[in-house]
């Protein structure tokens, strides 16, 4: 019994390799779950859909379950350069891309018109906020009967400018008018812009409490100091506040680009891309191709989502180099 | 909490094991939910079971558009022995994947090919039939009675006729057709039938098999009447922000007098506060004499996955769904038109005049998105929409249209 204590001592000397490493290693025990999620659902379909673009493929497999895909190599990027609709779906994406950043500089305008202390503020608040709780399909829903030239505001407005209101062949009320109702969403040229516009809403709310949030931190020294030195008004706003609110202006140009590009629940509520695929862009336009009833071509869908993944991947390292960058300089 | 899940868990067991030990299981997938549409299917299978005591009937009844994606997935992974599906070119990516079988047996041996002659063709493909079909419509103009009686119009018969009554309503402020062509399929049912007329059945099969051109002299033909039908007799305004059953209000209201539609319409214009003595059916006007009329009928029909494991009673529902009585009885209660030419039809004055219509058409067309593949349906739909929106952009469209055809058929 004695001498097998031995060998046992020495063990405290020396801890066991896990114990040696414990903080090294606790992070990623508790990264794994999020990370073999992450890689389950994000990183191995990317690769799947990449691969997938260099097929041609319907959807189906035989009854054995083999896949009735057809190698075709790079032919859908090919397919893809003489295709009108996919550069009408890239002109939109630009559309919104460059539109959708309105939402920053009128969410500024906006927190800063409700950062002052007045009775009720709070209400006022969480009413411009509404529109950002609201899911993006009501919101489309919303404008789509707003857009509605028979009985949305635009066309009763319309109406009561332009038409004048009749009797018709059986004695029902109808309307006459001197210039036709405009029909924003069915008209090629105007649909896209209509559709951002109610975007827009619910993405200036968004930025709006992105520097609400931002406007708390502004330190008053900074302000006082500036109010002695004889700043104000719009100078005051550019060199001492804007200053100061980087990081919110960051998050809520992140927030703006990523939610202008993955575009697609308004446009599926309010035009289903038409008229005529006016009004896709990318991502509506792989779904249309890839899963839509009338598509079922999954690798040509596969080669629009990798475009959209390229365009976006430069946005995010961007992102990524950028917030690395500040972090380096905090250390 | 874990004793109910036990629980659970044994009693699914136990019924699985109860329903395999004194039945054989056939599982049917169908794809309605709509009351009318779903009473008459679960009246038919409650026959069927009647009739078969010793089948367990498994039932699984899903939304239409759902079950246009699962189908996709169950035909592999879980198939039922019996889905309904839709004929012509729908039924083509699932039989040339081979996930249908071929079923000219069941044809055979009930005298299908002579009861079901006229849909034949389209429940075929490479020389084989696939499917049963259970119930079809008829497509053509539903027009406002009333206002043809105030203006004293009676039902165009030819393409003249047509454009003198469009004229006639034009004078007395009303809008000659409405439509809704937001999604796209109903601008596709003017186009199949202005084809059609101009140029026949032959034409329509060709086009939708790729062996045409857009730019062919004949399509353009067909292109420049449906100018002249929007020139002289004109669609509503905003047509491409309402859906069909948006398209409703302007001819309820008396503000548009046609309509180029399906049978499956009226129970529409009924619930907008028509009453049926204010509308009626008539077929779409000929424009070439010469040619034959064919007419538009999209048929719903049931077919046997390849990985069914009881295909001898799905054969045996198959041939029971074309039985003349039971086409009969179902076809009562979705208000629709049975195949069967031995079956009775409902005394519904639209079912009548559809049911006359479509037994003397010389030829029975899908539906453009039906005939057509997906892909080509697609542009050519949005094609069709653009040209009604703005008939100058013709040439551009037709064109375009081409370059996908090349694209699709190769």
């Amino acid at each position: 019994m004695t001498h097998a204590v031995a060998p046992n001592s020495s063990v405290p000397d020396r801890p066991s390799w896990l114990k040696r490493n414990k903080l090294a290693v606790a992070p990623w025990i508790f990264l794994i779950p999020a990370l073999i999620f992450f890689a389950i659902y994000v990183v191995i379909p990317i690769f799947q859909s990449l691969w997938l673009s260099l097929y041609e493929w319907n959807g189906l497999y035989t009854a054995d379950g083999e896949s009735t895909a057809t190698w075709v190599g790079f032919q859908n990027y090919a397919k893809l350069w003489d295709d009108p609709n996919f550069w009408t779906s890239l002109r939109n994406n630009l559309a919104w891309l460059i539109l959708y950043m309105l939402a920053v500089p009128l969410g500024l305008f906006i927190a800063l018109f409700l950062n002052q202390t007045v009775t009720g503020m709070r209400f006022y608040k969480s009413m411009f906020f509404f529109p950002f709780v609201i899911s993006q399909v009501v919101v489309g829903l919303i404008f789509g009967w707003f857009y509605n030239p028979d009985f949305g505001v635009v066309g009763t407005v319309w109406k009561a400018m332009f038409c004048e209101e009749t009797v018709n062949i059986l004695g029902n009320a109808t309307f006459t008018c001197a210039r036709p109702v405009p029909d924003i969403l069915s008209s090629p040229e105007w649909a896209t812009y209509g559709i951002i516009a109610a975007g827009l809403w619910p993405q200036i709310a968004y930025c709006m409490i992105l520097y609400l949030t931002g406007l708390n931190n502004v330190s008053a020294d900074q302000i006082e100091a500036a109010r002695l030195d004889g700043a104000k008004g719009w100078k005051m706003l550019w060199y001492v506040v804007v200053p100061q609110l980087k990081p919110a202006t960051f998050i809520a140009i992140v927030v703006t680009v990523i939610g202008a590009l993955r575009s697609f629940d308004m446009i599926a509520i309010m035009t289903q891309g038409g008229p005529f695929g006016s009004t896709n862009v990318l991502s509506h336009y792989m779904y249309e191709v890839a899963i839509s009833e009338y598509g079922e071509r999954y690798g040509y869908g596969s080669s629009v989502a990798t475009v959209l993944f390229g365009i976006m991947l430069i946005f995010i390292s961007y992102f990524l180099w950028q917030m690395y960058q500040d972090e380096k300089g905090l250390r | 909490m874990f004793l109910n899940v036990k629980t659970a868990v044994a009693a699914i067991a136990l019924s699985a094991m109860a329903g395999g030990a004194f039945a054989r299981d056939l599982v049917i997938n169908f794809d309605d939910l709509n009351p009318g549409p779903k009473k008459g299917f679960d009246d038919a299978v409650a026959l069927f079971q009647k009739e078969n005591p010793d089948i367990n009937v498994i039932v699984n009844n899903n939304d239409r558009e759902a079950h246009k994606t699962a189908i996709r997935n169950f035909l592999t992974a879980d198939a039922p022995d019996v889905t309904s599906w839709y004929p012509g070119n729908r039924m083509a990516p699932f039989v040339d994947a081979g996930l249908f079988q071929p079923i000219d047996d069941v044809w055979e041996e009930n005298g299908f090919k002579e009861d079901l002659a006229a849909i034949m063709p389209t429940m075929s493909r490479d020389g084989k039939i696939w499917g049963v079909p259970y119930s079809y419509y008829q497509w053509g103009i539903y027009y406002r009675k009333d206002i043809f009686d105030l203006l004293e119009l009676e039902e165009p018969q030819t393409w003249d006729e047509l454009l003198a009554a469009c004229g006639k309503m034009k004078a007395n402020g009303v809008t000659p057709f409405t439509i809704g062509t937001k999604f796209l399929w109903t601008a596709a049912g003017v186009f199949d039938y202005l084809n059609l007329r101009t140029n026949g059945y032959d034409v329509h099969n060709a086009l939708t098999a790729g062996e045409i051109k857009y730019t062919d002299p004949r399509i353009k033909a067909t292109f420049t009447n449906w100018e002249t039908l929007i020139n002289e007799c004109g669609f509503v305004d905003n047509h491409a922000s309402m859906s069909w059953q948006d398209a409703i209000a302007p001819f309820a209201n008396g503000d548009a007098a046609m309509y180029v539609m399906g049978n499956f319409s009226v129970d529409g214009y009924k619930n907008a506060g028509l009453t049926e003595d204010q509308i009626d059916f008539m077929p779409f006007p000929t424009i070439d004499a010469s040619i034959p009329g064919a007419e538009e009928a999209p048929a719903d029909a049931f077919f046997i996955p390849t990985n069914a494991k009881n295909v001898e009673d799905a054969k045996k529902f198959l041939a029971f769904v074309a039985r003349p009585d039971v086409q009969t009885q179902w076809n009562k209660t979705i208000g629709q038109l049975p195949i069967n030419s031995k079956a009775d039809i409902s005394d519904d004055k639209f079912i009548q005049e559809g049911f006359a219509l479509l037994n003397g058409a010389a030829g029975l067309a899908q539906f453009y998105d039906r005939d057509a593949p997906a892909e080509m349906a697609k542009a050519g739909m949005e094609g069709f929409q653009e040209f009604m929106l703005d008939t100058s952009k013709m040439d551009a469209i037709l064109e375009r249209l081409d370059t996908v055809q090349e694209e699709v058929y190769k």
